[in-house]
């Protein structure tokens, strides 16, 4: 189909369009400029008169940029006439004519200094109302789970299993295949830099401490707060979206009890065997590399260990595991009873839990260090 | 208000559609005319869905033709395949409207992949569409998230219209509406449809709007369409299941009497 054309010509103070062709929405692009070209004239006119009787088809586009002329020129005190408009167009035409594109103007934007200061007021209050939500949830979470205890068979058991096998289960591959690649490259860099200085068997004492105290339980923290964390505010996220936790709420069932404490028990009891397992995994790793790479024979690395680590430093790693996991946990089911409507909120909480989660597993893992020099441990 | 001329703008023959080992449609046979709007009834799970997104493409087929506009969707390479996209609206029974985007992006989504026209035109098109679906220029700024159903759904409609389509598909437009937006919205498909030439394939259960909208009725039933015509076609209609659904409790005794025309 020809795209339309439209024909002007100057009778003095007046102009005469005869548009033909089709005016529709796969040549408004062309048309357009048509439609500018007319208005914009320099010369001042005082009557306008479209001949549309040539036009072979029209639509919504066609229709509206007709109307945006007749618009322009009605607004400069212009007299305007529509002939040969054929009868199947005019509620097509009248129904583009009654849109009025009158919009409430939107309140004025203030200037970029006041912007700037508004918004670090509005993070300072989202940070406040965060610490707010995390501290709430704490509480409603101890609500819930002193109810728990007075009345032991309204646990979720079933649920609080069936999140262990996915938290801590299914997580074992990995996580096992992660510490045992990191405790291998602990001890590669460690007998690479400590061999200039003949003292090679100390990486067994490096390995041995910063895995059982450090590296161990933050490096599975970090990858359950991306694994487990965020599965977690999704899930949440998404029945919040369904109001799934609306209806769970209308039937009298509190969402902290039934969906939060079953998932934050299987965490607690989670992150404490992964912990331990990958830290196993770790110096096993650590073990490897310094047999194959440091040449230093398994015997010596088991008893060099027994004398390097005690349980004390073991038990200095494990005991943060369940705190660790309880943060975890509280911050991905916050970040997912806070989705709102749409799917980039969704995406948006989600990102927020993994990120929050990680940087407070952190924060606490450094509260611990300073708690420990303190006691001399 | 079927135009004289009985050209089919979709074409469907044969149609066999398996849903995993279970046969949804088994050789279903339908035209939809130019200009009418063709109302689709069936018991739910029945198949109407199924068969409004096999035309879309959306679901695949196990045999059978299916032509929109004359284009055999089959044989159609991409750039065929795209232009037919662009000439029809699809209406979701949800709104499907993104959720990220505020009204007026939702709108002007197709115009700006197909259209490719100035920010001035595409914003006034929007506008103009919103309009048209009896909206407040305002909405577009809003989020999907912050409008009622009613508003979700003609956001939806304006959206499926922003292209000025031929063929629009409506998947129950008016469930979850009360019955006088249920009403308004029938009035807006019948003036649209007047207005801008459109022909409308409508699946829908309502059978207040079926009455008042539709050209003709199709029932499927059994994999199969069990009868297809007018309302006094249906009425008449011996088949069972015809019989409990056009006469029915929810059926109004005054449609034997006055039938549109």
């Amino acid at each position: 189909m020809t795209a339309g054309t439209l024909l002007s010509q100057a009778r003095g103070e007046g102009l005469a369009l005869a548009a033909a062709g089709s005016w529709t929405a796969e040549h408004a692009r062309t048309l357009e400029p048509l439609i500018n070209a007319v208005t914009r004239r320099k010369r001042p006119v005082r009557f306008v008169a479209i001949d549309l009787a040539r036009i072979e088809r029209l639509d919504t586009y066609g229709a509206w940029l007709f109307e945006r002329a007749l618009r322009t020129w009605n607004s400069q005190g212009c007299e305007t006439r529509i002939v040969g408009l054929a009868a199947n167009y005019r509620g097509l035409f009248d129904k583009v004519r009654a849109s009025t594109q009158e919009m409430t103007p939107q309140p004025r934007r203030p200037n970029s200094i006041i912007a700037t200061l508004e918004s670090v007021g509005r993070t300072m209050t989202a940070v406040a109302a965060d610490i707010t939500l995390l501290v709430q949830m704490t509480g409603a979470l101890i609500v819930a789970f002193s109810r728990v205890l007075v009345r032991p068979h309204t646990f979720r058991f079933k649920s609080m299993v069936n999140h262990l096998e996915r938290v801590a289960w299914n997580a074992v591959p990995i996580i096992l295949l992660m510490t045992l690649l990191i405790g291998a490259i602990l001890a590669q860099q460690g007998i690479f830099h400590f061999r200039r200085f003949g003292a090679d068997i100390y990486v067994i004492d490096m390995v041995g401490v910063l895995v059982l105290r450090e590296i161990g339980v933050v490096l599975v923290c970090i990858m359950v707060a991306g694994r487990s964390g965020s599965a977690y505010t999704a899930e949440l996220g998404s029945m919040k979206m369904r109001e799934e936790i609306d209806a769970l709420r209308t039937m009298g069932f509190d969402p902290v009890e039934v969906l939060v404490l079953p998932r934050i028990v299987a965490l607690i009891i989670a992150v404490p065997i992964l912990t331990f397992l990958g830290s196993m995994s770790a110096l096993y790793g650590g073990g490897l590399v310094s047999w194959f790479y440091g040449g230093i024979d398994p015997t010596v690395f088991i008893s060099r260990l027994h004398d390097a680590v005690s349980v004390q430093s073991f038990e200095v790693g494990m005991i943060k595991a369940p705190f660790m996991a309880i943060i975890i946990g509280l911050v991905a089911c916050v970040e997912g009873l806070q989705v709102q409507g749409s799917a980039e909120s969704l995406g948006t909480k989600t990102t927020d839990s993994v990120v929050k989660s990680i940087f407070l597993v952190i924060v606490i893992d450094g509260f611990f260090a300073v708690f420990f020099a303190t006691l001399g441990i | 208000m079927a135009s004289g001329r009985a050209e089919p703008v979709i074409k469907v023959r044969d149609l066999v559609v398996d849903f995993l080992s279970h046969r949804v449609l088994n050789g279903v046979s339908l035209d939809l005319l130019r200009g009418e709007i063709l109302g689709f009834v069936g018991a739910s799970g029945a198949g109407k869905s199924t068969l409004a997104r096999t035309i879309i493409g959306l679901l695949p087929k196990r045999a059978g033709t299916i032509e929109v506009l004359g284009v055999n969707l089959d044989k159609a390479d991409y750039k065929l395949k795209r232009a037919v996209d662009r000439r029809w609206g699809v209406l979701f029974q949800q709104g499907a409207l993104f959720s990220s985007l505020t009204v007026g992006k939702n709108i002007e989504f197709p115009i700006r992949e197909y259209l490719r026209l100035s920010n001035r035109l595409t914003t006034e098109m929007a506008i103009a569409k919103l309009e048209m679906v009896g909206l407040s220029p305002d909405v577009y700024r809003d989020y999907p998230s912050e409008l009622s159903g009613g508003m979700i759904k003609r956001v939806a409609l304006a959206r499926a219209l922003a292209l000025d389509p031929e063929i629009l598909f409506l998947d129950e437009p008016t469930s979850g509406l009360d019955p006088i937006s249920a009403g308004d919205f029938d009035q807006l498909i019948l003036t649209l449809q007047e207005t801008l030439g459109i022909s409308v394939f409508m699946v829908t259960h309502d059978l207040d709007s079926l009455h008042r909208v539709c050209d003709r009725i199709a029932v499927l039933g059994e994999g199969k369409i069990l009868e297809i015509g007018t309302m006094d076609k249906m009425l008449a209609s011996q088949h069972p299941w015809l019989q409990a659904y056009f006469h029915g409790e929810r059926a109004h005794a005054d449609w034997h009497v006055t039938v549109k025309g």
